[in-house]
């Protein structure tokens, strides 16, 4: 097996969209109330989708790499450019505060029936030409802090990839842990009954 | 009387698990993680281009996005037309459906619109500046170990920590 294949061809792609959608509509992340309850602390649900999404899919991918059926560099890694990371991380994260979506969320919202989607998307757009119209300014800022081309964290300390993949692990378990501790505090998850009987 | 209750949620284990193993087929066959925000820039160059095509061209930003000339030459508008066709069938079977504003039981229809539209744009700007969103550079950089990714997905999780101290009445 040699994998990545690099084809991506539209309808492999399709279908992972599919279940990209599908999963996150599953878990309730198309919701704002859902999404927003995060950061109150309420519902920990976004952190534990996420972790869990990660920690599976780099298993597997380091799996992949320790049976040798994988060129692990010759998978996407981005490189750091750690203001344009940290202030651009910082906007998504207070852009889903205010507006409750990130761009992905959005679109499954949007096809879950929520037109509150569409506007945050009108947004996004706006957001992105300010961006076009002053790059050229902007460009001190994105250069400042450019790391290592695609480096990853086993790359930044020389510690071995699996000893992450046990942190990020045991970051998610307890995560799971102190997720549960505040939901029992704070109201607790939201389900889809409250969220189908509010808000209309 | 047969009232039709929505299903209630996956459990967030088996819903991250499902998540993950996509992620990782779409590393495995195309080499790449999953996005979103690449699809917005794609979508605004190819707007931009039809109303105003040499601004655009000219422009160092978005002149990179025009190679593909259409949208849905690009990768990205693929996987998105995949995103909505799994929402729309999960939330259908699910019965979760429902043609609505969500917001918060304290909020109008105006201000949520207004929020909406302010926290788009933010979150625009910052997708561009950042050079991918909570999928592409968080999720997709994550799974593989990449150090911009850890330095994004904190200062995500901090600045909407801090954010929604002021704006947590907007929505509970």
């Amino acid at each position: 097996m040699n994998f990545p294949l690099e084809n991506s061809g539209n309808l492999i792609v399709l279908a992972a969209g599919v279940l990209f959608g599908f999963f996150i509509e599953s878990a309730g992340l198309n919701s704002p109330r859902k999404l927003t309850a995060q950061f109150a602390l309420r519902d920990w649900t976004v952190f534990r989708v996420m972790f869990v999404a990660i920690v599976v899919a780099a298993i597997g991918l380091w799996l992949f790499d320790v049976a040798g059926w994988l060129r692990f560099d010759a998978l996407k890694i981005p490189t750091m450019f750690f203001w344009a990371m940290a202030l651009g991380g910082a906007m998504l994260g207070a852009g889903m505060a205010i507006g409750g979506y990130c761009p992905g969320t959005s679109v499954v919202g949007l096809f879950s029936g929520r037109f509150d989607a569409l506007f945050f998307m009108l947004g996004m757009v706006i957001g992105m030409m300010v961006f076009a119209v002053f790059y050229d300014s902007l460009q001190p800022l994105y250069q400042t802090g450019k790391g290592p081309e695609s480096q990853t964290l086993a790359g930044l300390t020389g510690w071995p990839s699996w000893l992450f993949l046990l942190i990020l692990a045991g970051l998610a378990g307890g995560g799971f842990r102190l997720g549960a501790w505040f939901e029992s505090r704070r109201g607790g998850t939201i389900s889809a009954k409250e969220l189908a009987g509010s808000g209309k | 009387m047969t009232e039709r209750k929505p299903q209630d949620f996956w459990p967030p284990l088996a819903a991250g698990v499902g998540l993950g193993l996509a992620l990782m087929g779409m590393f495995l066959f195309t080499g790449h993680g999953l996005g979103a925000s690449g699809f917005f820039s794609r979508l605004l160059a190819w707007l931009s281009a039809s109303v105003a095509p040499d601004w655009t061209q000219m422009n160092s930003d978005l002149g990179n996005y025009l190679g593909a000339s259409h949208p849905m030459n690009s990768w990205i508008s693929w996987e998105i037309a995949g995103v909505a066709i799994g929402a729309l069938l999960g939330s259908l079977i699910a019965r979760r459906f429902l043609f609505k504003i969500e917001r918060g039981p304290r909020t109008g229809v105006g201000s949520r619109i207004g929020f909406a539209v302010a926290g788009g744009t933010l979150s625009g700007f910052g997708a561009s500046l950042a050079g991918g969103c909570t999928s592409g550079l968080g999720l997709s950089g994550g799974a593989v170990l990449a150090v911009a990714a850890f330095v994004f997905l904190m200062a995500f999780f901090a600045a909407g920590l801090l954010v929604a101290t002021l704006t947590g009445r907007i929505w509970q």
